[in-house]
C-alpha cells in the first residue's frame, strides 16, 4: 500500500470513527436488502407515529351502519367492515399496536434474557443449572404454543399477549449471552482484567456486554418480526387484543367470518402484517451478513 | 451410540418434568371455576361441591397437610399435584371436563389428522425447497437467485392464518378448484385403518376416496408448509454454497467430473446435513402452526381440538394436548440428533 493511499483514506475513517462498528455501519448501507428493510420499517414507524395527528381515531365510536361492508372505493380505499368502519384508518392505527407490542415484548425479553444469561454464565454452578433448566423448559414448547398456554391462564388481552410473547423470547437471549460469557470467561484479557482486580460488574459491563452486541442486534430485528406475527396470531385466535381494538390479527378474525362477502376485510390487515414483518426480516438478514463474519459468503 | 442414546433420554427427563410442572401450574391458574363453567352460574352449591369432588378439585393443590394426622405421611401426597403426576406416569391424562372422553383416547384419535397434515406440509417443503435451494446456490448472485431468495424471505414473513384464508379464497371460492375445509367430502366413504386417510385409501384401494383426500389436503398443506419451505430453501442454499467452495469439490471438478455429478454426488449429500437439523426443528413449528391452520380449515386434528378446549376452559384437554405436542417435539429432536450418525459417518457418539 503506498503512502498516498493512506493519506487519502485516513480522514474518511476518522470521520466515521476508527471503530469496527463504523466499518460495519458503512458496510450495512451498501447492503441493498438491508437498506430496503430499514426503509420499510422507518416508513411504518413514521406513518404509525403520525396516525393520531393526521387521522385521529376512536375505535369505540367509529361505526356507520349505513356503509356496512362497502368494497374498496375512492372514498374508502380499503373498503369498510361489518360495522361500516373505514378499514384504511383501522389498518393504519393497527400499525401502532403491532409496533408497540413488538418493541416492548422484545425489549423486555432482551433485558430479562440478558440478565439471566449473564448470571448463569458468570456465576455458574447451581444457578447456571437452574436457570438453563428453566430456559430448556420454555424452549420445549414449540412455536406459539407456550404463548397460547400463558394467555389461556392470564386471560385474553393485548397486555397478556405481550407478556406471553416476551416470555417465549427470553430463552433465546439468555442462551446467546450465556454462550458469549462462557467463551469470554476463560479468555486472556478477561483473566487479565480479573488479575488487575476488576470487579465482576465492571468485567460484565466493559467486556462481556460489548462482545454480545453483534449476536443480539442480529436477533433483535428477527425477534420483532416474530413478535408481530405472534401477536397477530393470538389476536386471530381471540386470545390477544379484544374488540373494538384495531389490531391486525383481530381484524383478520372479523374478516374471516365475512370473507365470502367482504374479502378485503382480511386482505388488507394481512398485507400490513406481511409487509412490516418483511421489513424486519430484511433488516435482520442484512445485520447478520454484516455483523457475523462466519456466515458471510 | 447406546451410551449416547441413554444419556440423551435421561437428559430429557428433567425438561419434560419441568414441562409437566409448568402445564400443571398454568391450568390450575386459569381464571374461572370449571365446576361453574360446567354446570352454569345458577347451579345449586351442593351439586357444585359434588362435581369439584369428582374432578379432584376439592383436594389441596400441593400437599394435603390435614390428611397426615389420619393416614400418616402418605396422606401428605393426597393432593391435586401428586394425583396429576401419578396419573401422568401411568399415561392417564384425565378426561375432558365436558365430553368425559379420556384425553388419551381423543389424542390418539386426532393425532393422525395432524400428523398427515404435518407430513404433507413437510413433503412440500422438501420436494420444492431442496431443488430450489440448490438451484439458487448454483446461480448465486444472478436474477434466479435473487428471485428465489426474495420468495423465501416472503415465505417466512407470512402470517400462516392469513395465507390460509387467501388460499381458500383463491382456490376454493373464486376458482372453485379445491374444497375449502375438512378432510373428506360428505359423500365420500372411507374405511379407517390407520386414520391417515391417504394411506387408508391406498390400503383399501379406494381411488375415489384417495382423490378426494388429496384434494382436501392440498391447501392446508401448502399453508402450513410455507414457512418450513422457506427455511429449507435458505438453509439448502447457504449450506450448498459452503460445500461448493470446499477443496474436494474443486478437486472433483479438476478431475473432469461433470457439473451434475459434482452437485448430486459430491456437494448435495454433504450439504444436506444442516438441512436435516432445520427440518427436525421445523417439525415443532408445524405442530404449533397446526393450531392456526386447523382452525381456518376446520381440520379435525389436535390443533383445532386444543383451540376449542381453550375457549371452553377444558383444562385436562389443554394440558394433555400441549404436553403431547411438547413430548413429540422432544422426541423428534432426539431422532434428528441420532440421524446425524446415519447420514454422516464422521460423527460418532460415545
Amino acid at each position: 500500500m503506498s503512502s498516498s493511499e493512506n493519506i487519502a483514506t485516513a480522514p474518511r475513517s476518522r470521520l466515521f470513527g476508527e471503530s469496527v462498528m463504523g466499518d460495519r455501519i458503512r458496510e450495512f448501507f451498501r447492503h441493498t436488502t438491508g437498506v430496503t428493510g430499514l426503509v420499510i420499517i422507518l416508513a411504518f414507524v413514521v406513518v404509525s407515529l403520525l396516525a393520531p395527528v393526521l387521522a385521529p381515531y376512536d375505535a369505540s365510536r367509529d361505526r356507520n351502519l349505513r356503509e356496512r361492508l362497502n368494497p374498496p372505493s375512492a372514498e374508502h380505499i380499503f373498503g369498510t367492515d361489518e360495522l361500516g368502519r373505514d378499514l384504511l384508518i383501522r389498518v393504519w392505527h393497527g400499525g401502532r399496536i403491532s409496533l408497540r407490542v413488538g418493541l416492548i415484548a422484545v425489549a423486555v425479553a432482551v433485558v430479562v434474557g440478558t440478565t439471566l444469561g449473564m448470571l448463569a454464565g458468570y456465576v455458574g454452578g447451581w444457578l447456571d443449572t437452574i436457570v438453563m433448566w428453566f430456559m430448556d423448559i420454555l424452549l420445549a414448547f414449540p412455536g406459539i404454543l407456550l404463548a397460547i398456554a400463558i394467555v389461556a391462564t392470564l386471560g385474553p388481552s393485548l397486555t397478556n399477549a405481550m407478556i406471553a410473547i416476551s416470555i417465549t423470547q427470553i430463552p433465546i437471549y439468555a442462551r446467546i449471552i450465556r454462550s458469549v460469557v462462557l467463551s469470554l470467561r476463560e479468555s486472556e484479557y478477561v483473566q487479565g482484567a480479573r488479575a488487575l482486580g476488576a470487579r465482576p460488574l465492571r468485567i460484565v459491563l466493559r467486556h462481556v456486554l460489548p462482545n454480545s452486541l453483534s449476536p443480539i442486534i442480529v436477533q433483535l430485528s428477527l425477534s420483532i418480526g416474530v413478535a408481530i406475527l405472534d401477536v397477530a396470531a393470538l389476536g386471530f385466535l381471540g386470545l390477544g387484543a379484544q374488540p373494538p381494538a384495531p389490531e391486525w390479527g383481530l381484524m383478520i378474525r372479523d374478516g374471516f367470518s365475512q370473507f365470502l362477502r367482504a374479502p378485503w376485510m382480511s386482505i388488507f390487515p394481512g398485507a400490513a402484517i406481511f409487509l412490516s414483518v418483511v421489513g424486519f426480516n430484511l433488516l435482520g438478514d442484512a445485520a447478520r451478513d454484516v455483523l457475523d463474519p462466519r456466515l458471510a459468503e | 451410540m447406546t451410551t449416547y442414546l441413554v444419556r440423551r433420554i435421561v437428559g430429557l427427563v428433567p425438561v419434560l418434568f419441568g414441562v409437566s410442572l409448568v402445564l400443571f401450574l398454568i391450568t390450575r391458574l386459569i381464571p374461572g371455576d370449571p365446576a361453574i363453567a360446567l354446570l352454569g352460574e345458577r347451579a345449586p352449591e351442593a351439586a357444585l361441591q359434588q362435581l369439584r369432588q369428582d374432578l379432584g378439585l376439592s383436594l389441596p393443590v400441593w400437599f394435603n397437610l390435614s390428611a397426615v394426622s389420619e393416614r400418616g405421611l402418605l396422606g401428605l401426597f393426597d393432593s391435586q399435584y401428586f394425583h396429576y403426576m401419578g396419573d401422568l406416569l401411568r399415561g392417564d391424562l384425565g378426561r375432558s371436563i365436558f365430553s368425559r372422553i379420556p384425553v388419551t383416547d381423543s389424542l390418539l384419535n386426532r393425532f393422525p389428522a395432524t400428523l398427515e397434515l404435518a407430513l404433507a406440509a413437510m413433503l412440500i417443503a422438501l420436494v420444492v425447497g431442496i431443488p430450489s435451494g440448490v438451484y439458487a446456490a448454483l446461480h448465486r448472485g444472478r436474477f434466479q437467485d435473487t428471485l428465489i431468495m426474495t420468495l423465501a424471505l416472503s415465505g417466512v414473513s407470512f402470517p400462516v392464518f392469513w395465507l390460509a384464508i387467501i388460499l381458500i379464497y383463491l382456490f376454493a371460492v373464486i376458482l372453485g378448484w379445491l374444497p375449502p375445509s375438512s378432510r373428506l367430502g360428505v359423500s365420500t366413504s372411507l374405511d379407517p385403518v390407520t386414520k391417515l386417510y391417504v394411506l387408508d385409501s391406498i390400503l383399501t384401494r379406494n381411488w375415489v376416496a384417495l382423490r378426494d383426500v388429496l384434494r382436501h389436503l392440498v391447501l392446508p398443506a401448502i399453508a402450513l408448509g410455507t414457512i418450513p419451505l422457506a427455511i429449507v430453501v435458505r438453509m439448502t442454499r447457504s449450506s450448498m454454497l459452503e460445500v461448493l467452495s470446499q477443496d474436494y469439490v474443486r478437486t472433483a471438478r479438476s478431475k473432469g467430473v461433470g457439473q451434475r455429478a459434482v452437485v448430486t454426488k459430491h456437494a448435495l449429500r454433504n450439504a444436506l446435513l444442516p438441512v436435516v437439523t432445520v427440518v427436525g426443528l421445523s417439525f415443532g413449528t408445524l405442530l404449533s402452526g397446526a393450531i392456526l391452520t386447523e382452525t381456518v380449515f376446520s381440520w379435525p386434528g389436535i390443533g383445532r381440538w386444543v383451540y376449542d378446549a381453550i375457549s371452553a376452559r377444558d383444562y385436562p384437554v389443554i394440558q394433555g394436548g400441549i404436553l403431547f405436542v411438547a413430548i413429540t417435539f422432544a422426541l423428534v429432536n432426539l431422532l434428528v440428533d441420532l440421524s446425524y450418525a446415519l447420514i454422516d459417518p464422521r460423527i460418532q457418539y460415545s
